[in-house]
């Protein structure tokens, strides 16, 4: 008997990477996507459900199918693609309803995974050099986004401790750089000036797109429970990430940067999010040792990371636009999926 | 600003990173330590401590070559000099790096602050503290003295003040590492503290604010400016505790117990030191 997977987010960056990664299992014989949106990647034999931000509809779908893991990724991350409100509702909101379908009494969800962030270990000046799972975060949090992931983290532990035969796993990842996602650093890096604050030059750590999409596949494979931090090895610093992507640094003064720089990000030059000021004075860093003693191999440090991000950024400069990018149409996928005229190969 | 990565290229070239190493440009490590800003600081520094200080190690033989030890010094002067003699000598007499614990006050510092971490600062805390000497089997220096050792007056002169309550002991039996005692004469004569304004401190944030010798001779430079002092440093045996490492916590009574051991033979080694010395500037 074969698992059966949900996949939250499937219409975003992560959750279509991961089903897409998850295809590939054999072990897993049913994969549900569900997302607000149309999927932005080919899926060949996920199925796609559109339901809204605070899944509702959840509980039916889980229900209905049965599915004995779900995994979590829609959660954001970032202050400069949604409102606050917005980022509440998905985050907290969406997390609630999520964990209230997964565990009724006769749910069938065995296994959880959710996708959530260093940004719940904060960035100020107290802070120890390296965050490890336990270490509690310094100061209380003062970002919308770092407020409703501490949130939303705390409501995934009352679930733990809720339902002890469910696996649930906690996955926190360190900022994110790669060839195909953007986030408001890799925007600023992208840009010939990038900022950074006055006197400053922490050490940050990053992680790759594709160890994220296999740290989240090895913790669903593998069924691991607890909470696991998952950043490239080394730290390095800012001045040295603008240096390796090629763009210069613009000093912002250390007091109320982000009144400096509002009429540039009205401009749209510049990102500067609240959660970008703590990090570029203080960074982060994390201790990944966990999860690598659980067995999982990185293939990219925090300085490969930037590497391969600044590589892919000077290739699609030089370079001419690729593919047209992929439009979901749901009629097609559909037929592909159910139509009795295609011939399906038996299951390798 | 923040520091251009000290890799000496010229802005235009580009490093070529090896396919299977890590594609680093600096050597700024996990702690914010880069061993380039480190040679360029003893080279600075090297006229100092020889010519200015003269200062004369008793016992460096006995710091660990290998492996990882907490070094612990008496503190003292208004802006102690202490701290950056004590790292020098060792970076250059044992080409071992050496991290200072010091107050999180310093990360909040423009430029001041990264300076001091590329320096090899790092702020005090036990978790730092453990990684460093457990993990990664370094040299940390402390003083656990703190404030107060600094903010002696003149007329206290060379009375260790109390070992806060030995947290540098607890930390040192949790890391399995020995404790490094190392005494220094001369630092209180460096910058002599005459008087205290509290309010001034007070109103500026400051944690005390001095009046020194240096300041009636040379004025506001006297903040920066120490006395030439012949500085002594001896070197006591590594203290070793005969308990399991790792524990979360250790006896509070024995903790004080050997904190307070500590801090009488750095004072007798002081005091021995203090006897020998004939005058101030000349040791």
């Amino acid at each position: 008997m074969g698992r059966r997977v949900l996949v939250t987010g499937a219409d975003t960056f992560w959750g279509g990477r991961v089903i897409q990664a998850l295809e590939n299992d054999r072990d897993i014989e049913v994969l549900l996507g569900l997302g607000t949106r149309v999927p932005t990647v080919t899926f060949e034999r996920a199925e796609f459900v559109r339901a809204d931000q605070t899944y509702s509809i959840l509980s039916r779908i889980v229900h209905a199918t049965q599915v004995d893991t779900v995994i979590h990724t829609f959660m954001i991350v970032d202050s400069t693609q949604a409102s606050s409100k917005t980022i509440h509702e998905v985050n907290v909101i969406g997390t609630m309803n999520l964990l209230a379908a997964a565990s009724a009494p006769e749910s069938s969800v065995r296994q959880l995974v959710v996708k959530s962030s260093g940004l719940v270990y904060g960035s100020s000046e107290k802070d120890p050099a390296t965050f490890s799972e336990d270490t509690p975060r310094e100061r209380s949090p003062r970002t919308d986004v770092e407020r409703s992931l501490v949130e939303a983290e705390s409501l995934v532990r009352d679930f733990a401790e809720d339902n002890p035969s469910a696996v649930v796993a906690l996955l926190r990842f360190a900022n994110v750089l790669g060839d195909d996602i953007v986030t408001a650093i890799s925007r600023n890096l992208s840009r010939a000036v990038c900022p950074c604050i006055f006197g400053f030059d922490p050490l940050v750590q990053f992680v790759h797109e594709d160890d994220v999409v296999r740290a989240l596949e090895f913790v669903t494979q593998h069924r691991l429970p607890g909470t696991y931090n998952v950043a490239g090895a080394g730290r390095l610093p800012w001045s040295e990430v603008a240096a390796i992507c090629g763009t210069r640094l613009l000093p912002l003064p250390p007091v109320r940067p982000s009144l400096a720089v509002m009429p540039l990000v009205r401009l749209g030059l510049f990102g500067f999010p609240p959660e970008l000021d703590a990090l570029l004075r203080y960074g982060r860093g994390m201790d990944t040792s966990r999860l690598v003693s659980a067995g999982f191999e990185y293939r990219y440090t925090s300085a490969g990371a930037v590497q391969s991000f600044a590589r892919h950024r000077r290739l699609r400069r030089a370079a001419g636009r690729s593919a047209s990018p992929y439009v979901y149409e749901h009629d097609v996928e559909q037929f592909f999926l159910h139509s009795p005229s295609v011939v399906r190969t038996t299951a390798p | 600003m923040p520091l251009r990565p000290a890799d000496g290229a010229a802005p235009g070239r580009r490093h070529e990173a090896v396919a299977t190493g890590d594609p680093r440009r600096s050597d700024v490590d996990e702690w914010g330590r880069s061993d380039r800003v480190r040679s360029l600081a003893r080279r600075i520094y090297g006229p100092v401590y020889s010519n200015w200080f003269r200062a004369a190690w008793e016992g460096l033989e006995k710091i660990p070559v290998t492996g990882g030890a907490l070094l612990v010094g008496n503190h003292a002067g208004a802006v102690p000099s202490d701290a950056p003699v004590i790292m020098h000598g060792i970076e250059s007499e044992l080409g071992r790096p050496v991290y200072g614990l010091a107050d999180y006050f310093f990360r909040t510092l423009p430029v001041v602050g990264t300076l001091w971490s590329r320096a090899g600062g790092v702020p005090a805390r036990p978790d730092n503290a453990y990684r460093l000497l457990h993990d990664q089997a370094q040299l940390a220096l402390v003083f656990p003295e703190g404030i107060k050792g600094v903010s002696k007056p003149y007329s206290d002169r060379y009375q260790l003040r109390r070992f806060g309550r030995g947290g540098f002991v607890e930390i040192a039996m949790r890391s399995g590492v020995p404790v490094v005692p190392i005494a220094i004469v001369g630092s209180e004569e460096t910058m002599p503290i005459l008087w205290q304004l509290p309010q001034l401190a007070q109103a500026l944030g400051l944690p005390y604010f001095p009046v020194t010798a240096n300041m009636l001779v040379m004025g506001p430079l006297g903040l920066v400016v120490p006395f030439p002092a012949k500085l002594r440093l001896r070197v006591l045996d590594p203290v070793t505790f005969d308990v399991e490492p790792g524990l979360d916590r250790y006896p509070k009574g024995r903790v004080i117990e050997e904190a307070e051991r500590i801090r009488q033979s750095m004072q007798a080694a002081v005091n021995d030191m203090l006897s020998r010395r004939r005058s101030i500037w000349f040791g």
